[in-house]
């Protein structure tokens, strides 16, 4: 029955909930958790599973959590920013608890490969009060995956799978198990549950708190949370999730500490404490924030023992953690390499794919606001973000999905004129049509250029829901004046033309829609 | 045994394509590997790299400590820079010559071929031209993984189920096309690997390739030629020859004469 299937770690999440009997996988696109999904999407018809992207990540959780009330057990995948967007929904799910079972699987991005920030999901799933599982690699995401659902339904919570960028995208051979079939159609009996009204919702908060002993005992006895012993007692280790590969590497398999791996939450803390006690000093190494190194030191430290972490400088604050960082925080001499045999080494940063629409439109933009001197122009997350290196230079903002909208409307109330802003179809599905939408309320002095590519190209190009016509029905919809909504085709050939159409719109005193739509060359070439 | 590798190339030159086929040879072979590959912002003409383990034993960390890396297998030769930091002492560094100029500070091409060839242990090997020979201009990373196979653990017969299962469904002339630019690129990884071992300098090698018809290389001759590098007449022969000449037992004579 066992197979050795090669899987990124991603792919072993997915292949884990699949086995699991997942009648559904949702999300949103975001590196590095997208190939999550996709691996289900890829096999949904055959599984009878339901997966099709959503507009946003608390669409995408909403969803799962409608699932889970109908009986059935459901995956999310989405990146650790998402959770931002989907928290609302999220942390409420922990109050109403679920009925079939959830997973969130939220993916990290440590060392910010492709992410505004390093933000830890771990104190995520703190704030809910709910289990949170960490794996350390291919296998264990496997098997977590497969297991963090009878831990849903056991303890009727939504349950957190964390993983981080290098298990997400790195690849390895997995031994894979036997299915479970999916649960049938079973609409929950305890829709009280679901209804947090305020009479409700205290006495399901007191039931959350409740249920927290429970938590933390299934985390003491977790297979997952190890404490190994060693022969010197000077010194022990904590570490979570993938640090433990750093770890075990940087002494190429024979740890002489003792060591703890912590990978399920609500941390083990009669473990932390009985590790403690073995040892004189603690190093607290953990892919991500000091999550654990800030708990255990608490505002007066433990007496009697040196805690080094990230706090006191022995690991590095910010960027992930590799076996060469872990070796120096551990005091190990490493082994330098050979240094670049080439003077000058110049970065080779990502660009705008040739011919990408994009770039054009940029120009044009640029041409537009001419007659005014230097225009900052808001602009938000996608392959447009590159907008920002030369030769465009032609963006001043990327916060997040959607804030070019609204930050151009605090601007022009401010007082700042002309506003521009730019954003990309799915970006503006996932949160820009809000923004617009008050925008267009008050007439809020800016211009909206939506960046209509047809795909959701940044993340590889998948099925964006605003496009062509239906973008445009969109926008009328929200009310924006029909003479100040402007549809172009993006082409430099035609810059000095188009340029003026974005001018008088430029220049206009109220809200306007420029919609630039020109194909992403990548969709072209994948025949989309 | 382990062999730990740095995959380094420029967003669209089919480094992906590199580790699929060395990830599936080595479970084929029942060997373990971890290959972490580098996803997103960084594909889109950036620079891009994957840390490739593969071990008989199990293997602890998906990225490879610096200094520890056996290779460093590059498909643009400016890339390689990026990378020495994680070359073991000892560890090789087979590179494509080809440059990949999108940026607008892109050093001499001489002097990026120099200080690849004024490293200890490195291939440059002209994978546009033996690519372009075959008529598979694209399938420079085919010729790369067949350079690199001489220093694995696999011979180079075994990618076949491989690239069949990438390109099977473009035909079977589009598979045969690979295999044959993979041969190429093991010759002239075979013979420079025994040159190499010889105690031939890597710029030596590298002279020596450029002068040389890649197919007609026989790595079971790299010794004899060893020898005869050495040789002052050697280099005012072969830079004489207008086009690259056959590297045959013909070619060994004259240069022994
Ligand atoms: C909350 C959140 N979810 C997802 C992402 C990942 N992400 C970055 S850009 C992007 C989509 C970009 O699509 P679009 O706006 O159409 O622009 P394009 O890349 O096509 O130019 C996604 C999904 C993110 N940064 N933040
Ligand atoms: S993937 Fe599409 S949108 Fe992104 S840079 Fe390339 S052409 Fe432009």
């Amino acid at each position: 029955m066992a197979e050795r299937e090669l899987l990124l770690g991603d792919e072993a999440v997915a292949l884990g909930a699949i086995h699991a009997g997942i009648s559904g996988a949702y999300g949103y696109p975001g590196t590095p958790s997208t190939e999550l999904f996709e691996f289900v999407q890829g096999c949904a018809e055959a599984e009878g599973i339901h997966a099709v992207w959503s507009a946003n990540e608390k669409v995408a959780y909403e969803e799962a959590l409608g699932m889970s009330f109908a009986g059935k057990r459901s995956i999310i995948s989405m990146k650790h920013v998402g959770l931002n967007v989907a928290a609302d929904a999220f942390v409420n799910s922990g109050v109403t608890g679920v009925h079939g079972g959830l997973v969130l699987c939220v993916a990290d991005d440590p060392g910010m490969h492709s992410s505004q920030n390093e933000q830890d999901s771990r104190y995520y799933a703190k704030f809910a009060l709910v289990p949170c599982l960490e794996p350390a690699d291919q296998q264990e995401a496997y098997d977590m995956a497969r297991g963090a659902f009878d831990l849903s339904e056991q303890t009727h919570l939504p349950v957190v799978m964390r993983i981080v960028t290098r298990l997400a995208h790195s690849r390895a051979d997995v031994v894979t198990g036997s299915r479970c079939p999916q649960n049938a159609l079973n609409p929950t009996a305890e829709t009280f549950n679901f209804t947090l009204l305020p009479t409700n919702a205290r006495i399901l908060y007191q039931r959350l708190t409740e249920k927290q002993p429970d938590l933390l005992a299934r985390s003491e006895c977790s297979p997952w949370n190890t404490l190994t012993d060693g022969p010197d007692h000077s010194r022990g280790v904590i570490v979570n999730g993938i640090a433990w590969n750093y770890l075990a590497e940087a002494f190429e398999g024979k740890i002489p500490f003792p060591v703890l791996k912590v990978c399920q939450y609500p941390a083990p803390v009669a473990k932390i404490r009985a590790l403690l006690e073995m040892v004189d000093e603690l190093v607290v190494i953990e892919e991500g924030y000091p999550f654990l190194e800030e708990m255990i030191r608490g505002v007066t430290g433990v007496h009697g023992k040196r805690i080094r972490g990230k706090l006191d400088g022995t690991v590095p604050r910010c960027g992930e953690m590799t076996p060469t960082v872990v070796a120096k925080a551990m005091g190990l001499a490493v082994q330098e390499g050979l240094a670049p045999s080439l003077e000058v080494v110049p970065n080779r940063p990502p660009t705008l794919c040739p011919g990408c629409a994009h770039g054009d439109a940029f120009l044009i933009i640029r041409q537009a606001l001419a007659p005014w001197g230097d225009v900052r122009m808001f602009a938000d997350i996608g392959c447009y973000t590159l907008g920002f290196y030369p030769p465009f230079n032609a963006i001043h903002s990327c916060v997040d999905m959607g804030a070019s909208v609204s930050m151009a409307a605090g601007a022009a109330h401010a007082g700042m004129h002309p506003v521009v802003a730019a954003i990309g179809d799915s970006t503006f599905g996932h949160s820009g049509m809000t923004g617009l939408m008050t925008a267009i309320r008050e007439n809020v002095p800016m211009t909206l250029v939506i960046l209509d590519n047809g795909t959701v190209a940044m993340t590889g190009t998948q099925k964006t829901m605003c496009t062509g016509e239906d973008l445009v029905n969109i926008v009328k919809g929200l009310g924006v004046d029909p003479d100040h909504l402007k549809i172009i085709e993006p082409h430099r050939a035609r810059a000095a033309e188009q340029a003026e159409i974005l001018r008088a719109e430029f220049d206009y005193r109220g809200t306007s829609v420029v919609i630039a739509r020109r194909p992403c060359v990548q969709l072209k070439r994948k025949g989309g | 045994m382990k062999h730990d590798i740095i995959l380094a190339g420029v967003g669209g030159q089919g480094i992906l394509s590199i580790a699929y086929l060395l990830d599936h040879a080595a479970i084929a072979r029942g060997l373990r590997f971890k290959q972490a590959e580098v996803h997103g912002m960084a594909q889109r003409g950036g620079a891009v790299y994957s840390h490739m383990r593969i071990s008989d034993s199990p293997i602890l960390s998906d990225l490879i400590p610096e200094g520890h890396a056996d290779m460093i297998l590059s498909v643009e030769p400016l890339e390689v820079q990026r990378y020495l930091n994680y070359l073991r002492p000892g560890g090789v560094v087979i590179s494509n010559n080809e440059p990949v100029k999108n940026i607008s500070d892109y050093p001499d091409e001489a002097k990026v071929d120099a200080a690849l060839m004024a490293l200890p242990r490195a291939i440059l090997v002209d994978a546009a031209g033996i690519a372009s020979a075959a008529k598979m201009s694209k399938a420079q990373n085919m010729v790369m993984v067949g350079a690199a196979t001489p220093f694995l653990p696999f011979e180079w017969q075994e990618f076949e189920p491989f690239v069949q299962r990438l390109f099977g469904a473009k035909g079977d002339h589009v598979v045969k096309a690979n295999m044959t630019v993979l041969e190429a690129g093991w010759r002239v990884g075979a013979f420079a690997k025994a040159l190499l071992d010889a105690g031939v300098s890597s710029a030596v090698v590298g002279r020596f390739l450029a002068r040389v018809e890649p197919m007609t290389l026989d790595p079971a001759t790299a010794g004899a030629f060893a020898g005869v590098l050495a040789l002052p007449g050697t280099w005012a022969f072969l830079d004489g020859e207008g086009a690259r000449v056959a590297c045959d037992p013909g070619l060994l004579k004259s240069l022994s004469a």
